[in-house]
C-alpha cells in the first residue's frame, strides 16, 4: 500500500495534465469566492444567520443554490443541458436546442486554437508575439478585401481569400521580426504597440471607400459572398453555427504538432527558446529563427483572424476583436495554459470557449455578470503558470522553475 | 557536527541511484566522496541538503535523527552547501548575494545593507576569505564567485560544509587556495564533504575517502592510498592514469591562426597577435593561466566572436568571421568550455543533444522532416560506445549526472566528420575512467589524421596529450614547447617570462 507521503509526492510531480485540471477546480474555487461576495442573496441569508446564532443551515443552502445555478449555467450553456438533451433523444425533436451549447463552443474555439498556437510558436522559440490579435485583425480585413473586392472562380475564391488573411498576418508578424533581428527592438514594446496600429488602420479602410459597405456612414463592411464563406458544418437549415473553420482549426493543429515535433526548423525554434548561446554555437541562425517564427506566428494569427470573419461573422465592423472579443490576447492565456503544445493548446482553447460561451448563458439565466467567466480564465492561467509565468516575463534565471534540478544534474554539481 | 547517515537510498524510477548509503563524518573531519561519474554522489548530497527526499534511510546530527524536507531545514541545522554550478545572482552584489534569502532588515522591512556587510567582513576575517562586499558578482573571477557562495554558506553559522566538485571551474591556484582554506575551516572545527575527481587533491586534502559506485558504498580508505588504488576502487577494473600514445606524424598544417586580434566585450584586445599551425596528425596544447585570452582565441576559431584582425584558415579555406555554421560544416568539431551554456540543451534529450548542430543532417532529417527512428538510433550506439550513463535516450539531459552530460558533448563531436577538434577542458568533471576513454579518443582522432587543439588548466592534461605544447600569457603565444619540457619552464612561460632556449 503506497505511505502517504508516496502519493504525496507522485501528487507533487505531478504531470501538467493534473497541474491544469487542478488549476481549473481552484479557478472554479476563485469564482465561487467571488459569487459569494457580490451576491446580495447568498450575503443576506448570512447576515441572517450572524444576527440570529442560527445555524448556517439556511445560509449554506443560499449558497450552495446560487453558486451551483451560476456554475450549472455555464455548463449547460456552452456543452449540454441534459433534460434539453434527452428530449430530443427520445422524442428525436429539438436537436437544434440540444446542440447549440457545444456548437457555439466549438465555434469560438477555432479561432482561439489557431491564434493560441501563434502565439505558442513564439513562445516555443524564447519570444513574445503580443501582437496576435493585430495580426488577426490584418488578416481579417485582407481577407474580407480578397472576398468582396476580387472577383474568382467559386473553387479558388475561399483559399485565396484565407491565404489573404495569412498574408496579412504575413505582413504584421514580419514588421516585429525584421525590426528585432536587424534592430534589436524589443518585441513585446513593438507587438503590443502595433494593436493599436492594427485596430486603427482596421477603422480607416472600415471608413474608407472599397471595403465599408456602399451608402453607409457607420464603420461596417461589406459582407462576404456565400462562396468565400467557411459554411456552416451541418447546413445552413441546421440553425447551428459550428462551420468548417474545424477543418482548418484541425489543419492547423496538426501542421503545428509537426511543425513543434518533427520539423528541422521547429527543432531550431525550440533550441533558441531552450538555450541560445547553445543554440548559436551549434550552428543556428538567430535571426533567421526570429523572423521565420515570426513571419510564422503572424500568418498563423491573419489565419485566425480572417477563420472568425469567413466562419461566423462574414462582415467586419468596428467591434471586430477588440475588447473581450480581442482573441489574439486571450490566445497569450491560453498558450500559457497549453504550455505552447498544440494538444494541450486544443484543450486550453475548447475550456476558455466554453467559459466565454457558458459565461453569456450564465448572465442570461443568473444576471451575475459575464466577467466572471473572464475572472475564471485569468485565475487558471495564474495558478497554473505562476513559476513560468515570472521566469519567462523577468527572464530570471534564479528564479527558474528547474533550478532544483539544475542543481541536482548540473555537470559535476 | 557529528554527521551520520544510515540507509539512504533514493530511487528515481527504476534508476536506484543511492543504495543504502552508510556514511559518518566526524567534527572537523574533511570526508572526501569519489566515485564514477553517475556513482550518485551529487544525489546523496542533495539528499543530505534537504533538495532531494530520500525513499529511506536516515540522517543523523550529532546522533539526533533529523527531518530535512527543504534546504531552508538543512541551512537551519548548520549545513551549508556549494554547488557545482553557482546559485549566485550575477547582477546583485556581494552582500546582496550572501543575504538573499535571509535578509537582515530595519523597521520598514528595509534592507539592513550596513549589517549586511559587516556580516561579510567577520566571515571573511574569520576564515581568511577575502572578497569585497559592495563587487558585483558577475564581475568577479570563477574563483571569487565560489568564495561568496562559501562566505553565503558560512554566514549562516554552517557546521558541515558540503563542497560538490568545487575545484572543477577553478585554476591550480586558486584550487590551492581553496584547499588552504578548507584546512582552515576543518581545524576551527567544521565538517567537510568534500567531492572532486582529481585524485591528487583528493589525496592531498582529505582525512577519509569514501568510495561509491552505482550506488553504493565501496569501501572508505585513508588518504595513504595510492591513485591507482583509488582509481580501481572507483571504476571497478584497473585504470591507466598516463595517456597512451605513439609519437605524432604531424603532416600539412589544418588549423592556421595568423596574427589574430581579438577583443573581449569590454574593448580590450584579449587575442593580440597570435599565430598558431596546428597540423594534421598532431596535438597541440594550450596551456595558460585562465583568462590570458585562450577562451576568445577559441571563440574567434569557432565564429563565436569576431576577429578584429588577421585570419583563420581551416583545410586550406579562409573562415574568419564566418558563421558558426560554416565553420562546424567546414569539419570543424568544438567542446566547448561552458557546457552547459554552449554545448546542451539541459530541457531536450540526450538524444536529440547528440544531434544538436547536425539536426538537418542526412538521416537526421530529410526535405525539412526529421527523422527521429534516426536520431534515436544514433544517440543509443553514442550511448553504447561512450558509455553514458542514462535510463534511456529520451530522458531530458538535465536528469543526467554532470560527467555523463560533459560526455554526451565528447560523443556528439567526435562522432562527426572532422577536420579539426578544438576541445576546452574536455576533461572538466569527468571521473578518471571516463577521463581514460575520452583521452583515447582524443588520440585516436589525431591518429586518424586529423588536427586536435586542446585548451586546458590542467597541466598534468596538457604535457600529457600534447605533441607541442603552445603558452599563452596576456593574449599572445609566448613559447611554443615539447612536451617534455620541464614544468618548471613552463610555468615560467605561463606567467610571461621566457626561459633559455625557447622560441
Ligand atoms: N532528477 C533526476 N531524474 C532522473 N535521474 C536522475 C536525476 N538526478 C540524477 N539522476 C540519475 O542518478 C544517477 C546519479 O546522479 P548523480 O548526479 O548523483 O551522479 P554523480 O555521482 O554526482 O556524478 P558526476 O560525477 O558525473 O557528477 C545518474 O545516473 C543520474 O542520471
Ligand atoms: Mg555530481
Amino acid at each position: 500500500m503506497p505511505s502517504a507521503r508516496r502519493l504525496w509526492d507522485r501528487y507533487r510531480s505531478a504531470s501538467p495534465i493534473t497541474i491544469a485540471l487542478l488549476a481549473l477546480v481552484l479557478g472554479l474555487v476563485v469564482g465561487a469566492v467571488i459569487i459569494i461576495a457580490t451576491t446580495p442573496a447568498i450575503l443576506n441569508a448570512w447576515r441572517g444567520t450572524f444576527h440570529s446564532w442560527g445555524a448556517p443551515g439556511h445560509a449554506l443552502k443560499v449558497t450552495f443554490d446560487n453558486v451551483g445555478a451560476a456554475y450549472r449555467s455555464i455548463f449547460t450553456g456552452s456543452i449540454v443541458d441534459p433534460p434539453q438533451f434527452w428530449h430530443s433523444v427520445t422524442t428525436g425533436r429539438g436537436w437544434t436546442a440540444s446542440l447549440t451549447p457545444l456548437s457555439e463552443t466549438l465555434t469560438y474555439a477555432v479561432p482561439l486554437v489557431i491564434a493560441s498556437i501563434a502565439v505558442g510558436i513564439t513562445f516555443q522559440t524564447g519570444l513574445f508575439n503580443i501582437g496576435a490579435n493585430g495580426q488577426a485583425i490584418l488578416g481579417g480585413i485582407a481577407g474580407v478585401a480578397v472576398a468582396t473586392l476580387v472577383h474568382l472562380p467559386m473553387a479558388l475564391h475561399l483559399p485565396l481569400t484565407l491565404l489573404a488573411g495569412i498574408a496579412g498576418g504575413v505582413v504584421g508578424g514580419a514588421i516585429p521580426g525584421l525590426l528585432k533581428a536587424y534592430t534589436g527592438a524589443h518585441e513585446v514594446i513593438v507587438t503590443l504597440m502595433f494593436n493599436y496600429v492594427a485596430s486603427y488602420f482596421m477603422l480607416f479602410t472600415l471608413l474608407s471607400t472599397p471595403l465599408q459597405l456602399p451608402n453607409q456612414t457607420n464603420a461596417i463592411s461589406r459582407t462576404m459572398p456565400g462562396g468565400t464563406q467557411l459554411a456552416p458544418l451541418f447546413g445552413t437549415s441546421s440553425g447551428l453555427r459550428v462551420n468548417y473553420g474545424i477543418v482548418v482549426a484541425l489543419a492547423v493543429t496538426l501542421f503545428a504538432i509537426w511543425l513543434l515535433d518533427r520539423s528541422s526548423i521547429g527543432f531550431e525554434f525550440r533550441m533558441t527558446g531552450a538555450n541560445p548561446h547553445a543554440a548559436r554555437a551549434s550552428g543556428i541562425n538567430a535571426r533567421r529563427t526570429l523572423v521565420i517564427s515570426f513571419l510564422i506566428s503572424g500568418g498563423l494569427a491573419g489565419l485566425a483572424g480572417v477563420a472568425w470573419v469567413a466562419g461566423t461573422t462574414h462582415y467586419i465592423d468596428q467591434n471586430f476583436l477588440q475588447g473581450s472579443a480581442g482573441i489574439g490576447f486571450t490566445a497569450i492565456t491560453v498558450a500559457l495554459l497549453g504550455r505552447n503544445r498544440p494538444i494541450g493548446i486544443v484543450w486550453g482553447s475548447l475550456l476558455f470557449a466554453a467559459l466565454e460561451v457558458g459565461g453569456s448563458n450564465m448572465q442570461a439565466n443568473t444576471g451575475i455578470p459575464y466577467d466572471l467567466a473572464t475572472v475564471i480564465q485569468s485565475a487558471i492561467v495564474i495558478f497554473v503558470a505562476t513559476p513560468v509565468l515570472v521566469k519567462e516575463i523577468f527572464r530570471l534565471r534564479a528564479l527558474r522553475a528547474e533550478s532544483v534540478k539544475v542543481a541536482t544534474a548540473g555537470w559535476g554539481s | 557536527m557529528r554527521l551520520e547517515l544510515r540507509g539512504i537510498t533514493k530511487k528515481f524510477g527504476s534508476l536506484t541511484a543511492n543504495d543504502h548509503i552508510d556514511l559518518i563524518v566526524e567534527p572537523g573531519q574533511i570526508h572526501c566522496l569519489l566515485g564514477e561519474n553517475g556513482a550518485g554522489k551529487s544525489t546523496l548530497m542533495n539528499v543530505l541538503f534537504g533538495l532531494l527526499q530520500a525513499d529511506e534511510g536516515e540522517i543523523l546530527i550529532d546522533g539526533e535523527p533529523v527531518r530535512l524536507a527543504n534546504s531552508g531545514d538543512a541551512v537551519r541545522r548548520g549545513i551549508g552547501m556549494v554547488h557545482q554550478h553557482f546559485m549566485l545572482v550575477p547582477v546583485f552584489s556581494v552582500a546582496e548575494n550572501v543575504v538573499l534569502g535571509f535578509e537582515p532588515t530595519r523597521s520598514l522591512d528595509r534592507l539592513d545593507y550596513a549589517r549586511a556587510r559587516e556580516n561579510i567582513r567577520s566571515v571573511s576575517r574569520e576564515f581568511g576569505l577575502e572578497v569585497d562586499p559592495d563587487a558585483t558578482v558577475e564581475s568577479l573571477p570563477i574563483g571569487l564567485q565560489q568564495r561568496v557562495e562559501i562566505i553565503k554558506a558560512l554566514s549562516h553559522d554552517a557546521q558541515l560544509l558540503i563542497l560538490d566538485e568545487p575545484t572543477a571551474v577553478l585554476t591550480p591556484q586558486e584550487a590551492d587556495a581553496l584547499m588552504a582554506i578548507m584546512r582552515s575551516l576543518a581545524a576551527s572545527g567544521k565538517s567537510i564533504l568534500f567531492i572532486s575527481h582529481k585524485l591528487k587533491e583528493v589525496r592531498q586534502v582529505s582525512d577519509v575517502i569514501t568510495v561509491i559506485r552505482s550506488g553504493r558504498v565501496i569501501g572508505s580508505v585513508p588518504p595513504t592510498a595510492s591513485e591507482n588504488e583509488l582509481a580501481a576502487m572507483m571504476v571497478g577494473r584497473e585504470v591507466s592514469l598516463v595517456v597512451q600514445k605513439s609519437a605524432a606524424t604531424p603532416r600539412e598544417p589544418v588549423l592556421e591562426v595568423r596574427d589574430l586580434v581579438v577583443r573581449d566585450d569590454r574593448g580590450l584586445a584579449v587575442v593580440d597577435g597570435v599565430s598558431l599551425e596546428v597540423h594534421a596528425g598532431e596535438i597541440v596544447a594550450l596551456a595558460g593561466v585562465q583568462g590570458n585570452g585562450q577562451t576568445e582565441l577559441v571563440e574567434a576559431i569557432t565564429g563565436l566572436r569576431h576577429v578584429e584582425s588577421g585570419s583563420v584558415v581551416l583545410a586550406g579555406r579562409d573562415i574568419t568571421n564566418h558563421s558558426p555554421r560554416e565553420i562546424l560544416d567546414a569539419g570543424l568539431g568544438h567542446i566547448p568550455e561552458d557546457r552547459q551554456r554552449d554545448g546542451v540543451v539541459l530541457s531536450m534529450s540526450v538524444a536529440d543533444n547528440m544531434v544538436l548542430n547536425t539536426p538537418r543532417r542526412a538521416p537526421f532529417a530529410r526535405h525539412g522532416t526529421r527523422n527521429l527512428r534516426a536520431v534515436r538510433d544514433h544517440a543509443e550506439t553514442l550511448v553504447e560506445s561512450f558509455d553514458v550513463r542514462t535510463s534511456s535516450v529520451e530522458a531530458p539531459l538535465s536528469s543526467l549526472s554532470g560527467g555523463n552530460q560533459q560526455k554526451v558533448i565528447v560523443a556528439r563531436e567526435l562522432s562527426r566528420p572532422l577536420e579539426v577538434l578544438v576541445a576546452s577542458q574536455p576533461t572538466r568533471g569527468l571521473d578518471v575512467g571516463s577521463i581514460e576513454y575520452v583521452h583515447r579518443e582524443i588520440v585516436r582522432v589525431r591518429d586518424d589524421g586529423h588536427a586536435v587543439l586542446i585548451v586546458s588548466s590542467e597541466l598534468d592534461e596538457v604535457m600529457a596529450l600534447g605533441d607541442r605544447v603552445a603558452v599563452m600569457f596576456q593574449g599572445r603565444i609566448t613559447g611554443i614547447v615539447d612536451p617534455s619540457t620541464s614544468r618548471e619552464d613552463v610555468g615560467l612561460l605561463m606567467a610571461g617570462s621566457a626561459p633559455a632556449g625557447t622560441r
